[in-house]
């Protein structure tokens, strides 16, 4: 019989976190600038510059570690991590090894056998690296600092989870938290938010831990479904054929959909980590602790509950709205103006899910506005326009973020509810198409719902179909 | 002397810190790592009971900036410190992992 094996799996995610400017100098951190125009003698590491903590940092590592249950470390310093790449300008990090912000944390993730919890082993505050660009034409690297020194955190889980599925649910619960918090808009795709995958796998039953390597470079949650599935196949059948698995650093092509080793054995991964003489150290008093905790702003489990209360939604309705911040956001602002979280959770689930889903848009990426959703809402609500413009309308607004009253107005959209008007169609309807009237005459229900179709042709939509119906019927009465 | 540092550890802190050393340099270091290592020694064995432990010679904590983006677009005078640059950036010997 074969052996059984059991993935054994831990997450090392570094998240960008959300200020304004770097995490030891006054640069922006704004995407997209032109090369190396976010920089400073500070973050590419010119002799005799000095680093200066942005307090902003602290108090968002601390408000992650305080919604992931850590204990928060009121004393804590950073260290120097040396090495050499030419992305690193100082030939060190500047991290948090010996005293991190955040210890002995947890999540809570849903499995299919019930809630598990997923240790933190810890959390702490570091600087990210530039980024290497390779010159097309010249055998060279050009380097690009913006990114240098742009904060993050990173998360250290315990290795607690044992298939793909948990470790995607305690992403998506992470991701979650941090956005909720405004700490990160943690997109994989966009780098803010990046898992290494800690593996290793272990004969079932036993509680040893069996050599792990570390897999980098997964920027989406199916390509680390994928890389956790190669690499658990990769070592399980170097165990079955009597080999070892050599601990190291692996790099994940998820076009190849494989992997290979990142590092050869020459370059030895030594960082001789030393505290950082350059900063000093970070304490965090009970007052500040209090005040962060204090300003904590409402996680998902506790406007669950308030969306019910408070707008009387259904628990559906109220889950899938609270699994995005933004689409939170639009919810709240957008019933704030109209009054009728009902309809504004229908337009949300319905329509924007579908668009959402047509154009492979997460919620994050939504530009509409609340206030254009409203007067949507309220142009229906009046009868100003039928619910099939309406959902044209919404298209509109969903993608160009449309005024929709301007829109209804220039496109000619409004329900013509003229009577004379609509008679003159359907008796044209009527005359046009004497089989279906002998249809309907002769009791075939069906054939009024083809002439209602045709009239609202005709009118290019822009009928009341219940008016529509009642003339109809009146006519062939 | 009490520690002696052998030739594959100053070979392999050579290659750590990207150092060529002539052999004659490498028995310097080996001399004043030896030495350094000792006095680290005599200081472990001084008593420090009751002493606090310190992380920062100067007794000063909380050091802050606030998040505010001080600094404008000075490209130019940054690159003036690279030895090659091109199209903005930095040009460094062909890199890839």
């Amino acid at each position: 019989m074969s052996i059984q094996y059991e993935t054994v799996i831990g997450l090392e995610v570094h998240v960008e976190l959300a200020t304004k400017t770097k995490i030891f100098c006054g640069c922006s951190t704004a995407f997209g600038g032109a090369p190396n125009t976010h920089t400073c003698p500070v973050c590419t590491g010119m002799p005799g510059s000095l680093p200066v903590l942005n307090r902003q940092v602290v108090e968002y590592a601390a408000a992650v570690g305080l919604a992931t249950n850590c204990t928060i470390n009121q004393h804590c310093k950073f260290d120097r991590k040396n090495y050499f790449y030419p992305d690193n300008p100082q030939n060190y990090q500047i991290s948090q090894l010996y005293e991190p912000i955040c210890r002995n944390g947890y999540i809570e993730i849903d499995t299919a056998s019930g809630t598990k919890k997923i240790g933190i082993h810890e959390i702490h505050m570091e600087e990210d690296a530039g980024k290497l660009i390779h010159d097309e034409w010249e055998d060279c690297s050009l380097v690009d600092f913006n990114r240098s020194g742009v904060p993050l955190i990173e998360i250290v889980s315990e290795p607690d989870m044992r298939n793909a599925e948990e470790v995607i649910a305690y992403l998506d619960k992470l991701r979650l938290i941090i956005q909720y918090l405004g700490a990160s808009d943690c997109k994989l795709q966009e780098g803010s938010m990046r898992a290494d995958v800690n593996l290793s796998v272990r004969p079932a039953g036993s509680d040893v831990l069996g050599t792990r390597t570390e897999m980098k470079n997964l920027n989406s949650f199916k390509a680390i479904a994928r890389a956790i599935e190669g690499e658990r196949e990769r070592q399980i059948e170097l165990l079955s054929m009597g080999r070892t698995v050599t601990q190291e650093t692996r790099r994940w092509d998820d076009n190849k959909e494989a992997s290979y080793a990142m590092r050869s054995k020459e370059d030895a991964q030594d960082y001789r980590y030393f505290p950082e003489p350059d900063l000093v150290p970070v304490v965090i008093s009970d007052e500040w602790l209090a005040s962060i905790k204090a300003r904590q702003p409402e996680l998902r489990t506790q406007k669950l509950i308030r969306y019910k209360k408070e707008f009387d939604i259904p628990d559906y309705d109220a889950n899938i709205i609270t699994s995005a911040k933004r689409m939170a956001d639009i919810f709240e602002a957008t019933t704030a103006i109209c009054g009728k979280p009902k309809k504004v959770s229908n337009w949300l689930m319905v329509e924007t899910m579908r668009l959402m889903k047509e154009h492979e848009m997460e919620a994050d990426e939504l530009t509409f506005s609340p206030e254009n959703l409203a007067k949507l809402i309220q142009l229906t609500d009046e009868g100003t326009i039928n619910s099939s413009v309406a959902k044209e309308v919404f298209t509109k607004i969903f993608l160009e973020n449309t005024d929709p009253e301007q829109y209804v107005e220039e496109q000619g959209l409004k329900t013509v509810s003229d009577e004379g008007a609509l008679k003159e169609v359907i008796r044209k309807v009527i005359t046009d198409h004497p089989q279906s009237v002998a249809d309907y005459r002769s009791g075939k229900e069906k054939a009024l719902g083809f002439l209602v179709g045709q009239t609202m042709k005709a009118m290019k939509g822009k009928a009341d179909p219940q008016a529509v119906n009642q003339i109809l019927k009146g006519e062939l009465a | 002397m009490a520690n002696i540092i052998s030739d594959e550890m100053i070979e392999y802190v050579g290659i750590l810190a990207k150092l060529e050393l002539s052999d004659e340099e490498k028995e310097q270091a080996k001399q004043d790592m030896g030495n350094m290592l000792d006095y680290i020694d005599m200081l472990n064995g001084l008593d420090t009971e009751g002493v606090e432990p310190m992380s920062h010679v100067f007794p000063v904590h909380n050091v802050f900036r606030e998040d505010v983006v001080e600094n404008a677009d000075e490209r130019d005078k940054i690159l003036a410190n690279a030895p090659a640059a091109k199209e903005g950036a930095f040009k460094v010997p062909k890199t890839v992992e």
